[in-house]
């Protein structure tokens, strides 16, 4: 048992009676190389472990990751499969994501760090996002299966994108809001106080001043909640994400099969379609028996990471702006 | 007003802050805000009511008024034998249930209430021991999938813990700043992987690595899940637990130092104990996250709920079990119509993940407040 730090800083009257204190100092010091050397190896473990799965993804997948791959849809056959499909329903997924969530997430993040009082009401709701944000993720989708799916059908269309779409929305949202307030917590209260004095109303310099100020903090949390969002999973599973998709949503027919003015020429087909996303395409291949599928899961899995370490690297370019003095 | 001021224009003619407008506009947008705000609130609300209220319906689903009525035909009919029995038990599970109740009340037979059958499902759910809800002869106990849940949560704490642990100690006393620099964003990528690719990783990859040294070891099976599961959470462990350790004041370190005590001991014997509400909260919220977690147990645990009997299949790491969120995965696959037995099935399962993560949620957070150590 070890000794708690008041034992430990108020010790025993004499030296000689703490344990361990008069034993050889060799021996104290070869355990305390053997513990350092168990920190490294964990850590080596740790980082041994990403490596293999990295390597064993990429030497999987590499080989299968081409044009064809990027273009098709999905078939019986593995090697006619592709993820154009999956590409579609992300794309558009992620789309509505961001469309949603960061102007609510930032309007709570405003209201809670600009507007409110500091009150019951307000520190309810704090508690109540710290307690959303470890509520796992089937539960969401638990909930998206009920709300999103069941009783909003009519402006849903059932297990569609838009169903989808809000519920991720729901579950990144924790992340956003606590990312807002760090950063407008970071801009100089100065800054505030400075545009109230010139007259300006609250908002005017919210919007005026804080704002801009603050604004590559809170893009670096939406762009974090959105790489969160891209590889999750179980709750689109469980609102009842298709595994086989053969088209995409929105009204091109042809290639590329999806077009960003979809969204402006025919959103209800957009928002109302079934859909599949990359992690969910991914799913279905890992679990089938066939080798073929489990090298397209593999090709399928990179072009995830890819996906994210590109929205990680501009989040953290984002970040370093961030740090420059632009005030 | 002295004169040389008197060439000014008049007031009207200056330009005017539009207060009115501009408080008219700071009101739309507060209220669009606390509107926003509110929306966490709904959310709760929304979870909440959701499980509450699927799961009451599956408890008073007519299933368990119709088998609570098969319990007791032997008390109301004595007489009758076993093979008459079977025969009333059949009909009665495969009738309809409004036309059964409206059968009953004609010839003057008192079915079960609600009541009795909301408590005969209650306690199916607790006591049963075995989990087969979508098989005809249907069990449903919910403690099947929960030590499921236990045991891959259970390996995935044996790596997660000491590994994270050993990380944060390197992170915070041993790693020079550069290094720091290093590791950090490693752990972030590590972090940021999706739960299926380490589902990929724990089905395809590790459970064949793992089988060429334990060969009875199948194709799905809790261990790889779980020590995947482990490697997913220990970003967490070694993050929160890192920021425990670098709260514990140099004093302290310094106070052991200048006692003698290596480092090693300082870091066992003072700054380990000191941060320890900080790592055991670090370590119970990775226990709620491993709990709620399901892409990898999914696809590497496998599908099948193992009974709770005297062959213990249910802690055995070595063969398939399902857990509380694979079974909701595998349902959600399959076409369970609305309102149907599964449909609420896995609701039920859901407020019982959700009232374990909450739990452990609520026990970490006041975990930290309860047993910080302040050093002012």
């Amino acid at each position: 048992m070890a000794p708690s730090p008041s034992e430990f800083l108020n010790p025993q009257p004499t030296v000689a009676d703490l344990p361990g204190f008069a034993g050889n100092l060799p021996q104290r010091y070869s355990r305390d190389r053997l513990f350092q050397i168990a920190a490294w190896a964990a850590t080596a473990i740790a980082i041994a472990v990403l490596s293999w799965l990295l390597f064993d993804i990429f030497s999987q997948g590499w080989g299968r990751l081409d044009w064809q791959f990027l273009t098709s849809f999905p078939s019986r056959r593995p090697k006619n499969a592709g993820i154009v499909g999956a590409l579609a329903g992300t794309f558009w997924v992620m789309i509505i994501v961001a469309l949603v969530s960061f102007p609510v997430g930032v309007g709570a993040g405003l209201y809670l760090e600009e507007f409110s009082s500091d009150n019951w009401f307000t520190r309810f709701i704090e508690i109540n996002i710290s307690n959303l944000a470890g509520v796992p993720s089937i539960i969401y989708g638990l909930l998206g299966l009920a709300a999103f799916v069941r009783i909003l059908e009519p402006i849903t269309g059932g297990r569609s994108v838009l169903a989808g779409a809000l519920t991720l929305s729901l579950l990144v949202l924790p992340i956003i809001i606590v990312a807002t307030r760090e950063a407008l917590r970071a801009v100089p209260e100065g800054i505030r106080l400075a545009g109230l004095a010139m007259g300006g109303s609250r908002w005017q310099v919210v919007w005026d001043h804080v704002l801009p100020a603050a604004i590559a903090g809170i893009l670096t949390g939406v762009i974090l909640a959105l790489s969160r969002a891209i590889g999750e999973t179980a709750s689109l599973i469980t609102i009842g994400a298709l595994t086989f998709v053969p088209f995409t949503p929105g009204c091109t027919e042809d290639f590329p099969y999806f077009n960003p003015l979809d969204l402006l020429r025919c959103p209800v087909d957009v928002v109302q379609s079934p859909f599949t996303v990359m992690p969910i395409q991914i799913f279905n291949w890992v679990s089938r028996p066939q080798k073929g599928f489990h090298e397209n899961a593999a090709a399928a899995i990179i072009v995830l990471l890819i996906m994210l370490v590109t929205m990680n690297s501009l989040a953290i370019v984002l970040r370093s702006r961030l740090k420059q003095p632009n005030i | 007003m002295p004169a040389e001021y008197s060439s000014l224009p008049d007031q009207a003619s200056l330009w005017q802050p539009n207060r009115r407008r501009s408080r008219q506009v700071e009101g739309v947008v507060r209220l669009v805000c606390f509107m926003f705000a509110a929306i966490s609130i709904v959310t709760t609300l929304g979870i909440v009511l959701t499980l509450i209220f699927e799961t009451f319906d599956f408890f008073l689903d007519p299933f368990f008024r119709q088998d609570l009525w098969i319990d007791r035909l032997p008390q109301l009919l004595p007489e009758a034998s076993d093979g008459q029995l079977q025969a009333i038990a059949d009909q009665i599970q495969a009738a309809d249930p409004k036309e059964l109740w409206a059968q009953a009340e004609a010839i003057g037979v008192n079915p079960p209430s609600r009541i009795a059958g909301f408590f005969h499902a209650l306690g199916r759910f607790l006591t049963d021991n075995r989990w087969t809800p979508l098989f005809q002869n249907a069990n449903f106990g919910i403690f099947v999938l929960i030590s499921a849940t236990l045991l891959t949560t259970t390996i995935a704490l044996a790596v997660a813990v000491p590994l994270g642990l050993l990380i944060a100690i390197l992170l915070s006393e041993y790693a020079a700043p550069r290094l720091r620099q290093v590791l950090k964003p490693i752990l972030e990528l590590l972090a940021g992987v999706p739960s299926v690719v380490f589902g990929y990783f724990a089905l395809l990859t590790v459970t064949p690595f793992l089988q060429r040294f334990i060969p009875f070891l199948q194709g799905f099976n809790a261990l790889s899940a779980g020590m995947i599961l482990g490697i997913s959470i220990l970003p967490l462990v070694a993050s929160l637990s890192e920021d425990a350790i670098n709260a514990v004041p140099q004093d302290l370190r310094q106070g052991a130092f200048a006692m003698g005590a290596t480092k090693r001991e300082t870091i066992q014997g003072v700054v380990i104990p000191a941060a320890l509400s900080g790592i055991v909260a670090s370590v119970i919220l990775a226990m709620s996250r491993a709990i709620g977690e399901t892409m990898i147990v999914s696809l590497a645990a496998g599908q099948n709920p193992q009974p709770i009997d005297g062959n213990f299949g249910f802690i055995n790491p070595f063969i398939p079990v399902m857990t509380m969120t694979a079974f909701i995965v595998q349902v959600s696959l399959g076409d369970a119509a609305f309102g149907s037995l599964a449909y609420k099935t896995i609701f039920a399962v859901g407020m019982a993940l959700f009232a374990m993560t909450l739990t452990l949620n609520i026990v970490s957070y006041w975990f930290v407040r309860r047993f910080r150590e302040k050093y002012d």
